[in-house]
């Protein structure tokens, strides 16, 4: 056995900022986890075949719009639509503490909101990867 | 002769502190030296080469000769977000308390050109900013705000052509001559590739259109200020102080060149070229980033292109408070964060500055909390002496050396970036996104180790309940906007008009516009304010655009 | 899942990628899925593409594969970026190059890191394209980073290899032409509107006349803008000749054979391997043979031949 934990670091939607989602994606490779990342304005509908063809342990969005009421509830349909039962799915970003409850009840594992260190994430990850 | 003696007096000390140092270690991430004395910096006979008068070359100590002596600066506070018509609210309520010029925040759709009813824009609409979709939007949004008085700032840059012809169009309208319009126009999409992710074209015709406009106002918007050359989003990506004004500088310098090759000449645009700088929080460290900028930005100006008129050579800069500086934790920190930033950059002469308010790593600021953001402006003009005399931190040797520094950094970045080809070419290559993510995740590893104190994050944190009373983008905005859409796109009246669009003319300035850009040597100006003028959306004109152009495929390199 | 093979053949895209996974991670049914499937395989064409690092290998395989599908053929592609000798860790940035491909239902893009020297990649590699042509994919590009002799042996496994490289590399044509030009059926210049565009190909050129040997397949060197779309025909094209050529001349029998031969060497050494990890190295066993082959108790060639004696059991 030589497993790795693959994770994908998405940004959805049409927020440019991804200095976050480089940071995390560089400290879990770091971390000694393989890290596919997909650019800026990824659809959900992208983010969840990529996911799919990857077959992800993790799938890690970023949004700093405020599009994450929409866009992560999707993300979580449909990748779970793709058969991946398992897939821990986790968010980050400037998300309010108010939206964090609907988020995770739509599916969303994890939120980490802005100051939380890498290492969080990371073992985050590691606890809770199947 | 005294200068062996302070070098004496100063061995002296070292050794005193050095004993004291090796009991009590230095904090890390200090600069180079713990106390800086006359043999750090250079003598009265450079002067007036280095430093001079305010409004002298080369402007380190400001650009005008009276600095806030004459005029403080200008309290442009950034908002925008929901409808035209909430936003055009928040404008008139800025006003009314002392803000004396406009800053346009526009939605994620609008800022990559896709109109409120595209699939992608799905979930955005009016959430970072005002989702304008048509002329009908604009006109919304300046209702009531007389054009020909205020100036207005619009963050806005691969479809910065097509909102300032909107602007035009809302401007003609009222009765105001474009020639009379105050304002700027972001148009900078070198950091678009490089930081912010707002691109739609690539460099080629983003680089056409940026000189299509710098032509077109030279001409007949010749008050507007037709770019904002912007370090902020570099630094807000996580570059040094350093790396923010010379990546930004070589961005202009990208700038230059093309208008000259368009066959421009120098100082008939040079002058309405205007720079955005962040203010951090190391203040001392960021008001010497703004003298060496001014300082750097003269000498490429002088040397470099020969440009002739005083204003060419100035770096006229509005600024920020960085945003990547609030943090979620103890919001209220954030007010003493900000006033800080605003201090420095005070001390550093800006022209313009933009105070973030202290809930802004939560969500959208509150009205109560914007205006807490700016009368810390209004305090720091008013109050505190530091608008008092101009350039009020020079002479110090600590940052009259630290300018030094940051000018001589600068200059080896910008001398790199040269050898790579210049900025369209560093960042095709990636070199300037991967200096700005090294840094980065090098801050990052030094706040998780503990090597940078964040305070509230790293050290002094409690437990906290969730904050209250955020603002809260209603989701039926984005339905809004659509349906409105719908109803302008079918030829009904929207907002303000009178009566729908002719879609008939629609078509016939679209298919024009198309035309002219497959002529390289046409200016786009002129067709995308005739398209504006008929109700064709910010989507219609920017689909056209894409038609020809293409889109730009981001170099990702981590 | 259950029945990843049966699954895999009959199109199901998950079942793909999770048979890949199992192949990567050494999965305990990989075994069984690679038998499943292998009497499928043997169809799609396999096109190696390897280059230095910034060469832009993945806008070009985006738009290459934007090519063959205009032209009716799925697609699948293996990109492979180097694992960190440091943390084990990858950041596998190829995809970003390729998102608008990722919603084509003719398309499959699978990353892959190297993972170090251990894991055997080069049949990890194998099979995954095996599973792909299984699954029924027209063309396989395999990507990688034309750097380090295990991952030119990976892309030995095509069927023609493309060596892709740009201007302005300065000495690095020097240091990797080497390794490159007795792999490369075809040599692409891309970002060929770049200063130095025309050098290269008279260095090349030079370089493979210097190669001696008359081959019946000289390797044309070809021009292309990737991320403008200019040249993306005329390497498909050739493609197209490499690939009639080698058929007509009997050489894609020799190179599969070749391949087959190889890959089932690859195969036993991975096992062999795989079984001394499982049997010496992770039970402490190795410790103690090296105590005792340092204190001379006894000697590694003695350890050796009885390892090889149990293993044969």
């Amino acid at each position: 056995m030589d497993k790795r934990i693959k994770v994908l670091v998405a940004k959805p939607g049409l927020d440019g900022h991804d200095r976050g989602a480089k940071v995390v994606a560089r400290a879990l490779r770091d971390a000694g986890f393989e890290v596919v990342y997909t650019g800026l304005r990824q659809t959900p509908e992208q983010i969840a075949e990529a996911a799919m063809q990857e077959d992800v342990d993790v799938v890690a969005m970023s949004l700093l719009s405020g599009a994450h009421p929409h866009l992560f509830p999707k993300v979580v349909e449909l990748v779970r639509g793709k058969g991946m039962k398992d897939a821990l799915i986790i968010g980050g970003g400037v998300i309010p503490e108010t939206d964090i409850p609907a988020l995770k009840e739509a599916g969303v594992s994890e939120v980490f909101t802005p100051g939380t260190p890498t290492t969080k994430v990371v073992d985050y990850i590691k606890a809770n990867v199947k | 002769m005294s200068n062996e003696k302070i070098q004496a007096e100063l061995e002296k000390y070292e050794a005193t502190v050095a004993k004291a140092i090796a009991k009590f270690p230095e904090r890390p991430n200090l600069p180079e030296k713990r106390l800086y004395t006359p043999l750090d910096v250079k003598g009265p006979e450079a002067y007036v080469d280095e430093l001079s008068f305010p409004g002298e070359y080369p402007f380190t100590r400001g650009v005008q000769p009276t600095m806030y002596r004459g005029r403080l600066w200008t309290m442009r506070m950034y908002a925008g977000f929901s409808t035209a018509k909430a936003s055009n609210e928040r404008y008139r309520y800025l006003i009314a308390n002392g803000g004396t010029g406009l800053s346009c925040a526009f939605d994620l759709p609008t800022q990559i050109g896709y109109d409120s009813d595209d699939p992608i824009s799905e979930g955005e609409v009016g959430k970072v900013g005002v989702a304008i979709d048509s002329l009908a939007d604009m006109e919304v949004l300046f209702d009531q705000i007389d054009l020909g008085k205020v100036s207005t700032s619009m963050t806005i840059n691969a479809p910065a052509s097509v909102l300032l012809a909107m602007y035009i169009a809302v401007g003609e309208e009222q009765g105001v001559p474009a020639s009379e319009l105050k304002g700027t126009i972001q148009n900078d999409i070198l950091k678009e590739y490089a930081a912010r992710g707002t691109y739609i074209f690539p460099p080629k015709p983003s680089m056409r259109l940026i000189t299509n406009i710098f032509q077109y106002c030279s001409q007949n918007v010749p008050k507007w200020n037709t770019i904002s050359i912007s370090g902020y989003h570099i630094r807000e990506a996580g570059s040094t102080a350093s790396q923010e004004i010379a990546f930004t500088i070589s961005d202009g310098i990208a700038y230059v060149n093309a208008a000259i090759k368009a066959g421009m000449d120098v100082d008939a645009f040079a002058g309405r070229l205007s720079f955005f700088w962040n203010a951090h929080n190391n203040v001392l460290e960021e008001v010497a980033k703004f003298r060496a900028s001014r300082r750097v930005w003269a000498k490429v100006m002088k040397e470099r292109f020969h440009a002739q008129k005083a204003k060419s050579m100035m770096l006229r800069v509005h600024t920020q408070t960085a945003g990547s500086m609030l943090t979620a934790q103890q919001p209220n920190n954030n007010i003493i964060r900000v006033a800080l930033q605003t201090a420095a950059a005070v001390m550093g002469g800006t022209q313009s500055l933009h105070t973030n308010s202290r809930d802004e790593a939560l969500a959208l600021p509150t009205q109560e909390s914007v205006t807490i953001a700016l009368r810390t402006q209004q305090i720091v003009a008013y109050e505190s002496g530091l608008a008092d005399v101009i350039d009020p931190l020079a002479g110090s040797y600590y940052v009259e050396a630290m300018t030094d520094r940051i000018e001589k950094e600068a200059w080896e970045y910008i001398n790199k970036i040269d050898e790579l080809g210049g900025a369209v070419e560093a960042i095709e290559k990636g070199y300037i996104q991967k200096e700005i993510q090294d840094s980065a995740y090098k801050w990052q590893m030094d706040v998780e180790s503990g090597a940078r104190t964040i305070v509230g994050v790293n050290k002094f944190t409690i437990e906290e309940e969730p904050p209250k009373g955020l603002l809260k983008v209603d989701a039926s905005v984005g339905v809004e906007q659509c349906k409105k859409l719908a109803d302008l796109k079918a030829g009904k009246p929207i907002n303000k008009m009178t009566k729908g669009r002719d879609n008939a003319a629609v078509k016939a300035a679209l298919d024009e516009l198309e035309a002219a850009c497959k002529d390289e040597n046409e200016n786009l100006m002129p067709h995308i304010l005739k398209a504006v003028k008929t109700y064709a959306t910010l989507g219609e004109i920017c689909n056209v655009m894409r038609g020809v152009f293409g889109l730009y495929e981001a170099h990702v390199s981590l | 899942m259950e029945n990843i093979a049966e699954e895999v053949l009959k199109g199901n895209r998950f079942a793909l990628s999770k048979a890949i996974t199992a192949i990567e991670n050494e999965y305990d049914n990989a075994t069984e899925i690679m038998q499943k499937l292998y009497p499928h395989t043997g169809h799609a064409y396999v096109l190696g593409v390897t280059g230095p690092p910034g060469a832009g290998k993945s806008t070009l395989t985006d738009k290459l594969a934007k090519e063959y599908r205009k032209r009716g053929k799925t697609v699948g592609i293996i990109a492979i970026d180097p694992t960190s000798p440091f943390s084990g860790g990858a950041i596998l940035g190829d995809r970003i190059r390729m998102n608008e491909l990722t919603l084509d239902p003719g398309v499959f893009i699978r990353s892959m890191g190297t993972r170090g020297s251990l894991g055997g990649l080069s049949h990890k590699t194998a099979d995954a394209v095996k599973a792909m042509d299984a699954f029924g994919v027209d063309v396989i590009f395999v990507e990688t980073v034309g750097v380090g002799q295990s991952e030119v042996d990976i892309v030995k496994a095509a069927d023609t290899t493309m060596v892709v490289l740009i201007p302005g590399m300065g000495d690095d044509i020097q240091a990797i032409k080497a390794g490159i030009l007795e792999i490369g059926d075809i040599f692409t210049i891309n970002k060929a509107d770049h200063d130095g565009a025309d050098k290269l190909a008279t260095e090349l050129n030079m370089m493979l006349d210097l190669d001696g040997e008359t081959k019946d397949w000289r390797p044309p060197i070809l021009k292309a803008i990737a991320n403008q779309n200019i040249g993306i025909k005329e390497v498909v094209d050739t493609f197209h000749k490499h690939h009639d050529h080698i058929e007509g001349n009997g050489q894609l029998t020799v190179r599969r054979t070749e391949r087959a031969k190889n890959e089932m060497l690859d195969l036993l050494d991975a096992r062999i391997g795989a079984y001394v990890r499982h049997n010496i190295v992770d039970n402490g066993k190795l410790d103690e043979y090296v105590q005792d082959i340092k204190a001379r108790k006894t000697d590694p060639y003695t350890v050796v031949n009885s390892v090889l004696q149990d293993m044969l059991k």
